[in-house]
């Protein structure tokens, strides 16, 4: 059994492996850092800049960032808090998410944040962009309106045969998820359940099988997310 | 010189509309509107969006009736998914959605008799605007009050254990329901403390019901002749001809109690029903094709409904039907403050309904969900609490929502209550030389009968303040009031 190595976040003793990123490491350690973009297991990204803290005076994404032995971490402070709400903010202008008739609605981590930091009227404009819905898929659809970018599906999805279906395609502000329809048609409904579970929010929704949870069922219901971890301590 | 008299907004109404009435030199009545002026657009942006977020994206429309267009949708989706029209769901499908439409009808009845309409029946209307109110009820006649509101609450938590939320849930799913009841759910509204179970309701629905007939004895030339006129009447019916407010076939009679529409499929409504546009309204007018545009027209609702069937499956309001048939012997009841009488009958019935329902194993069952051959379009109709709701969607190959056509309750009232705000103005505005608040009040009661849904009808949420303008023969305000 390797060694553990101490650090601290927002003062607490904790311990991580040698290694281990901060994100992964404040969760074993029953603290919760929000992030939209990672995956535990899976090469990390840094693109939501949600798990940002601050270590030395410097802003760090979490996720990207491996802890060292006395480390002192800041993490829940009101200047991180708030760009942290800025962010989730910042995602809400920049698609077109109507959670109404989000069939993600319950089970969105963008949604469950926006609770959990109680966002109320986004400090920036609304930019009501115009999107589209790509439906070509016989398994799967892809609502660019609500994707955030954040590559999960690219990073964390092959299918049965281990490729890839999901790919970034054009540049700059007209980036946007691709799905490779004919693989994609090859997939078994699981696996189709598998990349909408993957996807933080409503982009990637499985053909046919909408609104089957009761509400009062769904993940986010009855607990605000990142209660699971706080609670393990 | 001419002037023009404006009620904008009409009150105590859902939604936002006013009414204009023009008077010639000796101040008579030329010309009487009710104009709808909110906007709204679903049919156009449900467009491209994946069928199955109908249901639950459609009932946006509406905050107090959403159960009526999530289930008009989710029926249109059933066809869709192959899972047929009306009959095609396992019991505990058809079951759970129909008494989430039951709790509807019981909700949003309560709420309009007791809280929109009850002030100008309790306080007369001409009363004082102060105290003719629902906060002027709860203060004078608090039991009333009360009963209004514990019965709205009854049927929104019917609706919550059916569709997940009191308002906007997300229950029914194509080809069935996402849920069934469970036995402590049930049990809270069979045996719940008094007054929050259905006995209690069917109890307090029978008072409302003899309220009404009371007031009726009491106020008989005001009841029967109020913006009274002969029309048309329309609504589903059962196969057999009983009144069934989830499922049937549409049926449409004359004033005088000939059919019309002989029970057709609602598949096939294009077929009997068309809708006009005029350039003063964003509320259109459906007509019966055959009867053509000026005699087409039909009203819909609670009063209809009574008018089109041949029985209510429910022996409470079944007694009450007779006594109410029998009072225009047995021929349609064309007296359009009788639409309350029509309605709290029809409360009756969906509290009876909730019990049947309640007492239903069926609703204990697990197979929530059946489809087949998935086909390109759907018809969904219902009896919504204002009356007949036609939705009619297409799909592409993909999935997603081509064409969208919603012709709602109020919508199909438009031409009715445009003649009750011209009767009401002939009676009561023609010649006299001042206009005084409860006149213009007597146009909204007549508007109110028909419970519109301002909202819905054009696919806005409007505050409810009244304002009267009078205008001069060349449109200039000479005069403004503001409650």
């Amino acid at each position: 059994m390797s060694e553990k190595i101490k650090f601290t976040i927002d003062g607490k003793e904790c311990f991580a492996e040698r290694g281990q990123n901060i994100l992964d490491a404040a969760t074993d350690n029953g603290i919760f850092i929000p992030a939209l973009c990672h995956i535990r297991d899976v090469k990390p990204a840094g693109a939501c800049r949600l798990c940002n803290v601050k270590i030395a005076g410097r802003l760090m994404t979490a996720c990207t960032t491996p802890v060292e032995s006395g480390m002192e971490i800041e993490n829940d402070i009101p200047e991180i808090q708030d760009l942290r709400l800025a962010i989730i903010e910042m995602l809400f202008v920049e698609g077109n998410h109507f959670c109404p008739a989000c069939e993600k609605s319950g089970n969105c981590e963008l949604q469950a944040l926006a609770y959990r930091y109680q966002m109320m009227i986004p400090r920036f404009p609304y930019e009501f962009p115009v999107k589209e819905i790509d439906a070509s898929s016989p398994k799967l659809i892809i609502d660019h309106n609500r994707c955030i970018l954040c590559k999960r599906c690219i990073r964390a999805f092959k299918d049965e045969n281990g490729k890839n279906i999901f790919a970034f395609k054009k540049r700059g502000h007209k980036l946007q998820i691709n799905i490779d329809e004919k693989l994609s048609a090859n997939l078994s409904d699981e696996m189709a359940q598998k990349a909408m579970d993957i996807c933080p929010v409503g982009a990637i929704i499985r053909k046919e099988k909408g609104f089957n949870e009761p509400i009062g069922t769904r993940k986010y219901d009855k607990m605000p997310i990142g209660s699971n971890i706080e609670r393990v301590i | 010189m001419t002037k023009k008299i404006t009620i904008e907004p009409v009150t105590r109404v859902e939604g936002h509309g006013k009414v204009t009435i023009h008077l010639d030199d000796n101040g008579n009545v030329v010309q009487s509107r009710l104009h709808i002026v909110e906007f709204r657009g679903f049919e156009r942006f449900v467009q491209g969006r994946p069928y199955w977020e109908a249901p639950v994206l459609v009932q946006r429309l509406c905050g107090i009736c959403p159960v009526s267009h999530h289930l008009a949708a989710a029926k249109a989706m059933d066809v869709i998914v192959g899972a047929g029209a009306g009959d095609g769901l396992t019991p505990v499908g058809e079951k759970m959605r129909r008494l989430m439409h039951y709790g509807q009808i019981f909700q949003s009845h309560a709420l309009h008799f007791f809280h929109l309409a009850s002030p100008d029946l309790l306080f007369g209307i001409d009363a004082d605007p102060a105290i003719r109110n629902i906060i002027g009820v709860a203060l004078k006649f608090k039991d009333i009050a009360v009963q209004g509101v514990m019965m709205r609450k009854f049927g929104q938590e019917i609706i919550e254990v059916t569709a997940g939320k009191k308002i906007h849930g997300t229950g029914a799913i194509p080809g069935g329901i996402n849920k069934n009841l469970s036995i402590e759910e049930r049990d809270r509204f069979l045996y719940g403390p008094d007054p929050m179970n259905v006995d209690k309701m069917i109890s307090w629905s029978l008072d409302a019901v003899n309220f009404f007939k009371d007031y009726h004895k009491k106020h008989r030339e005001l009841i029967d002749t109020f913006a009274a006129f002969p029309s048309s009447h329309l609504s589903l019916v059962r196969k057999d001809g009983a009144m069934d407010l989830y499922d049937g076939v549409i049926r449409a009679v004359d004033a005088e109690g000939k059919k019309i529409l002989h029970d057709v499929n609602p598949q096939d409504y294009l077929k009997y029903i068309a809708e006009e546009v005029r350039n003063w309204s964003y509320m259109k007018f459906p007509y019966l094709i055959e009867y053509g545009k000026k005699d087409g027209w039909y009203r819909v609702g609670p009063l209809a409904r009574l008018n089109t069937a041949d029985f209510i499956p429910s022996p409470l309001a079944q007694k009450e039907f007779e006594e109410f048939k029998a009072y225009t012997n047995g021929k349609p009841n064309n007296m359009s403050m009788h639409m309350h009488w029509a309605r709290l009958i029809e409360t009756l019935h969906a509290a009876e309904m909730m019990k049947e329902l309640l007492n239903d194993t069926d609703l204990q069952k697990n197979d929530l969900v059946v489809k087949g051959t998935k086909v390109n379009e759907g018809v969904g109709m219902l009896e919504a609490p204002r009356g007949t709701l036609f939705h009619h969607y297409r799909i592409n190959e993909n999935d997603q929502i081509t064409m969208a056509n919603l012709i709602v309750s109020t919508t199909n009232n438009n031409e009715p209550m445009n003649i009750a705000v011209r009767c009401v103005a002939d009676s009561m505005i023609s010649g006299q030389k001042e206009i005084t608040e409860g006149m213009l009040n007597a146009v909204e009661v007549a508007i109110r009968a028909y419970d519109p849904c301002l909202s819905c009808a054009t696919h806005a949420l409007g505050k409810m303040p009244l304002e009267v303008s009078l205008y001069d023969s060349k449109n200039n305000l000479i005069d403004k009031k503001r409650t």
